[in-house]
């Protein structure tokens, strides 16, 4: 297919809104050609997954149109940074690479995209809308987006998610089109009134990333969640052992309010059943130790806790009380941060151990203080990256048991 | 070599190159696939494992993996570690765009080519070329 650009569109190409606002158009147009699209559609906000410091060409990148004059055309939030720049000093790094890392957040906010530095876009006031054409990048934010809220974008990654916000536009193409948001493959859960916890939602993510492909899941038989959180985790444990984008829960979500409107009408490809010993066997693999194994951390928040995470952490922390020193670290969006403590609600916490953390993530940089023993977390995403990012052992448990660790300083886990 | 073969191709990325090939059986991922610092294949579950890509003109049917890739390529573009030119059988977006950011920052291009690849064999000379009308032409 031919790309058809508009006449506002070549004249950006043209350099009529500056060369930044070319280059990002001229990126834009060679992807937009290597997947084919027949056009760019406008989008109505953009989510930038590129302040983590990788090298030297995504810093230049940055700069270069930060020198070209160029700004953001939608509302832009940023996904996590190599730094807490909340908390000086939470962040161990050498000089060398401590500059341009700072550097590779700031040169983002003067292209005038906002500070939130959250993998979890939506849980802030940038938050879209159902049927929304956005582009974000991030995993678990872009299968959050499309699955649990209905708006609409790919998988966009490095530098093309910015091309997209520079020029407010991106191509008419896969999950920004109807036809293309059918289910294909069908995961039946068969479990006779399964119970909502967290771990079922995270093995189900698990089991869907794991078999689905490149095919849309539709899942059906999933108890009603308590609330968004399990669906933010059954996404994130989707796209961290697949390329999960969007996936449909058969009368949760909201393009899924009946099986036949999760597949448009269509039949499921495949079908698969998902029984208790999958997710068991699911969850099992991420842990790397029995119980009784002594503790160094806990790390909870990934994606970034949101405010009501935190509020049934905090009763959990006073209700367990944990005093044996061992650290509780808590990823959370600054703008999450701030709100608690206004509401006063973290005083004296740092008793328990608790040491929250913004702006970046506990397996993206060096943050624990020890990386010997085992960390235990509830986060599927965090079980399975933490080992070889940051060379940790890992045990999985939901967060009751993580925090009944802490307290005992072993891994202490209640029966699946 | 007595056999001049010329086939014509689409550019992804426009430009002119001359290597030897290195033929892929499978799709490799930069990002995980290869060491930055000095094009060697570093990916343990490709069978290209241990060959290094820095000047090679690449041979593959396609690209794969994570969107990070395309950082890497721009590195590697950057550091002189990536292949002189890339020839695919299936279009890939982020390849695409590593090639045209390297090229929009160090102004150095790096031509990806979709075209049949079937009957290249690593250790061909290749050479990529412009056609008038803008398509790409590949002598092996």
């Amino acid at each position: 297919m031919t790309l058809e650009l508009t006449a506002q569109d070549r004249s950006v190409l043209d350099g009529g809104q500056g060369p930044s606002a070319a280059a990002a158009m001229k990126i834009l147009v060679a992807f937009s050609n290597a997947i084919g699209a027949g056009s760019l559609l406008d989008i109505s906000g953009a989510h930038i997954d590129g302040c983590l410091y990788h090298g030297k060409a995504g810093l230049d990148f940055v700069e270069r149109l930060v020198e070209g004059g160029g700004r953001v055309r939608v509302p832009t939030t940023l996904n996590v940074g190599s730094f807490d720049l909340i908390h000086p000093g939470m962040v161990k790094m050498p000089e060398g690479e401590e500059v341009p890392a700072r550097r590779l957040m700031t040169a983002h906010m003067e292209l005038g995209c906002q500070a939130t530095f959250t993998c979890a876009p939506y849980q802030t006031r940038f938050r879209p809308e159902f049927g929304q054409q956005i582009a974000w990048g991030e995993s678990n934010a872009i299968v959050f987006a499309n699955s649990v809220i209905g708006a609409r974008t790919n998988r966009y990654g490095d530098f093309i998610d910015l091309c997209c916000a520079l020029t407010g536009r991106a191509p008419a193409w896969g999950l920004h089109l109807s036809d293309n948001r059918r289910g294909r493959i069908l995961f039946e859960l068969d479990i006779a009134e399964p119970a909502p916890s967290d771990s079922l939602f995270v093995g189900v993510g698990l089991i869907v990333g794991q078999a689905s492909g490149d095919r849309i899941p539709v899942i059906s038989g999933l108890p009603r969640p308590r609330d968004e959180d399990q669906l933010k985790a059954l996404g994130a444990a989707a796209a961290t052992t697949g390329a999960v984008a969007l996936f449909h829960a058969v009368g949760i979500t909201p393009e899924a309010g009946t099986l036949d409107e999760a597949f448009q009408g269509h039949a499921p490809e495949e079908t698969i059943r998902v029984t208790q010993a999958d997710i068991d066997h699911a969850l099992a693999r991420l842990s790397a130790v029995p119980d009784g194994a002594p503790l160094s951390a806990v790390s909870l928040g990934t994606p970034h806790f949101s405010h009501e995470e935190w509020v049934r952490l905090l009763s959990l922390l006073h209700a367990v009380a944990p005093g044996r020193g061992i650290p509780i670290y808590v990823n959370t969006g600054r703008a999450t941060l701030t709100r608690l403590q206004e509401e006063g609600a973290l005083a004296g916490m740092e008793a328990f151990g608790l040491i929250p953390v913004a702006d970046t993530c506990t397996y993206v940089t060096s943050i624990l203080k020890r990386l010997d023993g085992v960390v235990m977390t509830n986060s599927g995403k965090w079980a399975h990256y933490a080992p070889g990012n940051i060379g940790v052992t890992v045990a999985f448990a939901d967060v009751e048991d993580c925090i009944r660790s802490a307290a005992a300083g072993h891994v202490v886990r209640s029966a699946p | 070599m007595t056999r001049p073969v010329e086939r014509s191709g689409t550019f992804l990325v426009l430009g002119e190159a001359e290597g030897q090939a290195l033929v892929l059986s499978q799709a490799l991922s930069f990002w995980g696939g290869i060491d930055v610092e000095t094009g060697d294949i570093t990916d343990h579950s490709h069978p290209g494992l241990g060959q290094n890509v820095a000047g090679k003109i690449l041979v593959m049917p396609g690209g794969r993996g994570s969107s990070s890739s395309s950082s890497v390529l721009a590195e590697a573009i950057r550091r002189g570690t990536a292949p002189a030119g890339i020839l695919i059988e299936r279009p890939d977006p982020i390849l695409a765009v590593g090639a045209i950011v390297a090229e929009f920052l160090y102004g150095i291009r790096m031509p990806l080519v979709v075209c049949e690849i079937a009957g290249i064999v690593s250790g061909d000379q290749v050479l990529v070329g412009i056609r008038e009308d803008g398509g790409a032409i590949v002598k092996i």
